[in-house]
């Protein structure tokens, strides 16, 4: 508990946070892997993703069973989604532009829709660069789960976890889960 | 030089740790914000000074900047951290090693009080 206590008491949370990685593989590659449920379940929190690419079109998680599991044996009961959304912008394979709610308490979901933006940029060498930026006005519980201060409680390590995760399992064809 | 490396030279050095650790305490900062930051702290150094330490950190990606009208705002960005942390600690090691560093946290803390 302290550490958590100790870092949203020192942290003063952003409304925009900002993550980029650099992933060998294809933009359409990279692409499905945000965008389909048997990617989204292979790294991360595992949860399904259901996108309806186009302005207008729903966005929303639904959690793995080991997600769940683990999120009951913390005595937190989820419900069936978990993140809901809406699709502001889809340009495949490079922009994806989403609203964002996380579902999983009352806390989480009084916060409302915050805006994610990934960016898919194509470089030398067959790397490209994603990058993620999350504008989170009003949302400062969401906020400091998704910059991994929860992480020591099971809430995982936030964005840069999950996309330290996704490189990795589009590089080696491995999770973090995986490799255990 | 790998991501690695220049990673690691970028966080060599006390100057850019400071200016990170601005940023953690709160993101999406000007190049005048940083400096000011820099001279409160009192270091002999110049607006040029912070631009070429912005610079190596842009170049590792512990930093990336994002236009907001007129302004250019600097982002922490953790990725390049969390790579070096996956790469040595796996999801059960994290639990024994947080239990520690929460240990470690609580004892100094006590000691810092008394």
């Amino acid at each position: 508990m302290t550490t958590a206590t100790q870092q949203s008491a020192t942290h003063q949370i952003a409304t925009t946070q900002m993550y980029r990685v650099y992933i060998r593989a294809t933009p359409e590659a990279i692409w499905d892997a945000i965008t389909k449920p048997e990617w989204s379940a292979r790294y991360g929190f595992g949860g399904f993703v259901s996108y309806d690419l186009r302005k207008g079109g729903e966005y929303k998680v639904r959690p793995s069973a080991e997600f769940r599991a683990g999120a009951e044996a913390r005595g937190n009961k989820l419900p069936e989604v978990i993140i809901d959304g809406e699709v502001l912008e889809a340009d495949p394979p490079r922009k994806l532009v989403t609203t964002f709610r996380m579902l999983m308490d009352e806390r989480l979901k009084g916060e409302g829709f915050t805006r994610i933006t990934h960016e898919i940029v194509p470089g030398a060498n067959g790397v490209c660069s994603l990058t993620l930026t999350h504008e989170l006005e009003g949302a400062p519980t969401l906020a400091a789960i998704l910059s991994g201060a929860f992480e020591a409680q099971g809430a995982g390590g936030g964005h840069a976890w999950v996309l330290s995760d996704l490189k990795s399992l589009l590089e080696t064809g491995k999770s973090f889960a995986d490799s255990n | 030089m790998t991501d690695d490396d220049l990673v690691f030279k970028a966080l060599a050095d006390p100057t850019r740790r400071f200016l990170l650790d601005r940023l953690f305490e709160r993101d999406g900062r000007t190049l005048g914000d940083l400096v000011a930051e820099v001279e409160r702290a009192e270091t002999a150094l110049t607006r040029f000074g912070v631009m070429k330490h912005l610079r190596v950190l842009e170049d590792a990606e512990l930093v990336i900047t994002r236009k907001e009208g007129r302004e250019k705002k600097h982002f922490l960005n953790p990725v390049p951290i969390r790579l070096i942390h996956d790469r040595w600690i796996d999801k059960y090691t994290e639990r024994r090693v947080s239990a520690l560093t929460s240990l470690k946290h609580e004892l100094e803390n006590q000691e810092k009080q008394a």
